[in-house]
Order: C-alpha cells, then sequence, then structure tokens
C-alpha cells in the first residue's frame, strides 16, 4: 500500500493498494500547496481507512513543476516517508498523466505538456502500446511555440493524480526498474543576479 | 530538568534548515545545515537557493537531531515548526515537512512565530528569564525590538527596520570594503585595531524629530550609503582606505543605534531586563557594548549562547514545549507560511 503525493501542478494525494486507488483527493489550486498538503493527507488516510504504519512506501512525484509549489509535496512525502521508516519512491509526474491516458484506451504516441509559468511549459514524449507507458523522451522545459515531436499527440494537463501516480510507482517497482530522479525536477535555474561592479553613491 | 514534554522543532525561515529536540526547557539536540557557502558567491541570500537547500537538508538534519539527541521518534510528545517570518519558499518547506510529520506519527502539530522563537531559546539557559523583559533580535533577515510581558501569551512589536536588516548592512559595507560574505564576521575581523571614533558615520533615525514616530525603529540604509561615500571619497583623493577604521567606525554606528533603542526602551518601560537574539550577537563589539551599557543603566543582560541565537530548531521547539506546559493545544493542519507574520501571533491556528 502507497500514499502518494503531487504538488508539481495543483495539490494530489492518494493511497492506492496494488493498482487500485483506495482514495484521492486533489485540488487544482497552484497557490495554496503548503496550506492544504496536512489536511489532504489526513484526510486521504482516513478516506482509506489506512493508518500511516501500514503503508509500505511513500510514491513523490518529482515534476517536473514551478519550484516553490514543487518542494510542499516533496518535502512532505520525504519526511512522511522519513516519519513511518518506509521507502520513498521518486516518480516523474508526467508518467501519471500518461497512464491515465492508457488506462483510458489511448494508444499510439502522446506528448504530455504542463504549464511552468514564465511563458514556458514542460513536457514530456510516451508510447503507449498494448502493455504500458514507455517516455521516450523529456521532461524538459521550453517556450510554447518550440514544443518537439509534433506528430504526437498533444495532451495539456493542468492536474497530475496522485492515484495514477501511486499506480506508476507499483509497476515501476514490479518490472524492477530503478529510481530516475532522487531530486527534483526543476528544469530551471534559480534567479539570481550575480553582484556586478559596484555602482558609485557619490557623483 | 527531566521534566517537560519532548518537542522537535523544525525552522526554515531563512538559509538556515534548523531541527532542535527539547524537553521542557531541557536541550536535548540543535542540528544546523546552513546553505551559506552557496550563497557567499551572490553576497546575500538568494531565495531560491535557500529554499532548494532546505529540501536537500530536511531528512538529514531530521537523522542527525534524533541522533544527537539519543532518542527514538516515538518518543516525541509533539512537532513544532516556523510558520513566519521569513522567506516565504522556504518556510514552505519547513511547513510541508512538520505537517507530513505530524499526520506520520499522529503527534500534535503547533506552528510558531519565528521571532518569538528567538527570545524561546533562552529558557533553554539554566535559570529561567524574568517577565516582562525588552528583546532585540538582529540578524541578517530581521531587527526588531520586542516588550515580551509573557512568552507565549503577549508579545508587542516596538520597533523595526524600516529598510535593511542590520546584518545586511554589515554584508554590504563587507562587500564594499572588498569582504567577502558573510559581512558580520568578516568587519569583526577588519575592526581589529581600528580607531570605532575614527570616522562619525551617520545613526539612523536617532534625530529629535525620529524620537516620536520612530523611537524604536532602525534604519542602516543611510549609514550604509554614507560609508560608500566615504570610501569612494578617500579613493578618489588618491588615498588608502584605513579599512579597520572604516569597519570600527561602522560598527560603532550599527552598535550603537541598536544599544541605544533597546536600552531606551528598557527605561521607557521601567523594565530592568533585556534579551538579545539574532545572529548579530555573534559579533563580539555587540556583545561587549551591550554588557558596558547594561552594568551603567543597571539592567540584567540574558545572551543565549551562540548556537541558539542564530536561526535554529531548538528555540522553535522550546517554544512548542512553553505553549504545551502553558496548556495551549496544537495548531490546525491548515496554517500557510506567512512571510510577514506579526508578533502578536506567537502561535497560529490554534484548534
Ligand atoms: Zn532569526
Amino acid at each position: 500500500m502507497f500514499l502518494a503525493i503531487d504538488t508539481s501542478a495543483g495539490t494530489s494525494v492518494a493511497v492506492t493498494d496494488g493498482d487500485r486507488v483506495l482514495a484521492e483527493r486533489s485540488t487544482e489550486d497552484t497557490m495554496r500547496h503548503a496550506e492544504v498538503i496536512g489536511e489532504m493527507i489526513e484526510a486521504t488516510l482516513d478516506d482509506a481507512a489506512v493508518t500511516p504504519n501500514s503503508l509500505d512506501a511513500v510514491v513523490a512525484g518529482m515534476g517536473p513543476g514551478p519550484f516553490t509549489g514543487l518542494r510542499v509535496g516533496i518535502a512532505a512525502a520525504r519526511t512522511f516517508a522519513w516519519g513511518i521508516a518506509r521507502p520513498l519512491i521518486p516518480v516523474v509526474s508526467h508518467d501519471a498523466v500518461a497512464l491515465e491516458q492508457w488506462s483510458a484506451g489511448v494508444r499510439g504516441g502522446i506528448l504530455v505538456v504542463t504549464d511552468a509559468r514564465r511563458r514556458e511549459v514542460y513536457w514530456s514524449a510516451y508510447a503507449l502500446g498494448d502493455l504500458g507507458t514507455e517516455r521516450t523522451d523529456g521532461p524538459a522545459l521550453c517556450r510554447p511555440d518550440e514544443l518537439p515531436h509534433p506528430e504526437l499527440r498533444r495532451v495539456d494537463a493542468t492536474q497530475i493524480s496522485a492515484g495514477q501516480l501511486g499506480r506508476i510507482a507499483r509497476i515501476r517497482r514490479a518490472q524492477g526498474l530503478p529510481d530516475e530522479f532522487t531530486e527534483p525536477l526543476y528544469l530551471r535555474s534559480p534567479d539570481v543576479t550575480m553582484p556586478g561592479a559596484r555602482k558609485r553613491v557619490s557623483r | 530538568m527531566t521534566d517537560g514534554p519532548v518537542v522537535l522543532g523544525i525552522e526554515t525561515s531563512c538559509d538556515e534548515t534548523g531541527v532542535g529536540i527539547v524537553r521542557g526547557s531541557t536541550l536535548l539536540a540543535n542540528v544546523i545545515a546552513s546553505s551559506m557557502d552557496e550563497h557567499a558567491r551572490y553576497g546575500g541570500v538568494v531565495p531560491e537557493v535557500a529554499a532548494r537547500a532546505h529540501l536537500e537538508a530536511m531528512t538529514p538534519t531530521l537523522d542527525a537531531a534524533l541522533a544527537e539527541a539519543g532518542i527514538t521518534l516515538d518518543e516525541i510528545d509533539a512537532v513544532a515548526v516556523t510558520s513566519g517570518p521569513g522567506l516565504a519558499g522556504a518556510l514552505m518547506v519547513g511547513v510541508g515537512a512538520a505537517k507530513a510529520l505530524a499526520v506520520a506519527t499522529g503527534k500534535p502539530l503547533y506552528a510558531v512565530n519565528h521571532l518569538v522563537g528567538h527570545v524561546g531559546a533562552d529558557v533553554l539557559a539554566d535559570e529561567p528569564l524574568e517577565y516582562p523583559t525588552i528583546a532585540l533580535l538582529v540578524s541578517g533577515g530581521h531587527t526588531s525590538l520586542l516588550l515580551v510581558r509573557d512568552l507565549v501569551d503577549d508579545v508587542e512589536l516596538l520597533g523595526e527596520t524600516i529598510d535593511d536588516a542590520a546584518g545586511e548592512a554589515f554584508d554590504k559595507v563587507a562587500r564594499l570594503l572588498g569582504l567577502p560574505y558573510p559581512g558580520g564576521p568578516q568587519i569583526d575581523r577588519a575592526a581589529v585595531g581600528g580607531d570605532p571614533a575614527a570616522i562619525r558615520f551617520p545613526r539612523g533615525l536617532m534625530g529629535a524629530k525620529d524620537l516620536e514616530r520612530h523611537r524604536y525603529d532602525f534604519s542602516f540604509s543611510g549609514l550604509k550609503t554614507a560609508v560608500a561615500r566615504w570610501v569612494e571619497k578617500t579613493d578618489d583623493a588618491g588615498e588608502v582606505v584605513p579599512v579597520a577604521d572604516v569597519a570600527a567606525s561602522f560598527r560603532e554606528a550599527v552598535v550603537d543605534v541598536l544599544l541605544t533603542k533597546a536600552f531606551r526602551a528598557c527605561a521607557d518601560y521601567g523594565i530592568p531586563r533585556l534579551l538579545l537574539g539574532g545572529g548579530v550577537v555573534a559579533n563580539a563589539r555587540v556583545r561587549e557594548v551591550a554588557a558596558e551599557r547594561a552594568a551603567a543603566a543597571g539592567v540584567a543582560l540574558r545572551i543565549p549562547p551562540l548556537s541558539l541565537c542564530t536561526d535554529n530548531g531548538a528555540m522553535i521547539a522550546a517554544l512548542g514545549a512553553q505553549l504545551i506546559e502553558a496548556g495551549y493545544g496544537p495548531s490546525t493542519l491548515g496554517f500557510g507560511a506567512d512571510s510577514t507574520l506579526p508578533v502578536t501571533q506567537i502561535q497560529v491556528e490554534r484548534l
């Protein structure tokens, strides 16, 4: 049984058991991750009638996502895992969108696109086959008019489902796949201004 | 000494990831991971760099704190966390982590005020602090003068900086003297052998007209500019800048303003007690002049150990423990990071 948390877009929390999503709560609000995260975890566990200690692992959506919000979910997931002494499974957030599409019967190539703010987007390319999903390119960041893979069907997502994230984590584990990204996928450097030459204050 | 609730405190308001553990008013652990080195090349704290560093440091710092305290997580009675004031993105990492930890372990969560936490650090000292007290809290992020009537119930902001924090002024002046970041210890070192009376730099908000409106407020931006102007004039005249004298005179101006206002508050309110807190207390001259003036004014001076003056999790844990011992319930899980949380809000969103 997994607790899955994603704050790469809005906030989404789920409890999954095998391939089943026992409970899931989500909000598309992209401004209140820190406010809602605690209550959402508590309520989702309640919905699933699961206690923290019966969880086997915590799944964290590692992004890509705008930094401030993304960090809240990863901090929560890592600390929750630490608190119950269970492993953390990091997952690329876009993988959840691809799995959702696959589960809805979509096959072929898709390009998952999410908002990166500052007039940029995050994207990942997937091949959806009969056996499952495979990320073929990305995740990466670009301007909307520079999106690659025009041949792929574009899927714009405003929310990442933590339920799908938990399912992907189980599938990756079942396949024995190693963790890919253990650090947040900001895909963007911090805004810093290097101190330049000192300006005179007197003339 | 061994009584009281065991509280784990998490602090991420600026560039230190602090996790502290206390039992009542006894310190069990105080672990700090600082991202200061990463900010050095930028000449000041970069909020996004600080926030990223908090996330990286969080669980390793939690591990280190439990190890230092020699206890297991089961022995913790409550979790406390800084809700504000501070850098929003940095605060959110601590808030997210603390909420998850509280839910994961089923422990109550106390969301508290960072500035009041600085005052709370003193309860970890040997003798209890008497109230009311005046508190002067000075760091790179804040410069505040408080009247603390009761640590868990009644804290009033008397004044604060209207521009730069005192610690920022040290950083900026260090930079214009060609000294590295952080500026406080650098200025201290450079001032050795310098004459603090060599140059009379201006004292901000100390004029007669400021006595009314800005009686307890601070301003360091004019001082910084005055130092820059003085250095430029000396350069222009082809003379060598006497770095030791400039550093000593600048530091004297800062120390003079900080302490004049703090002791003025003690006198105005008839409170013969002054507590110092914040990273700038590391400055030897601040402590020295404070001790002299306290002796002269008959004011009892409290300075917590330096490791409890700079931002740390133990002070947050200590304040949490005091709230519990006062019988207050925990915070709801719905609070956020509040970068401008007023000192009157000692605990946020109490159930
Ligand atoms: Zn502080």
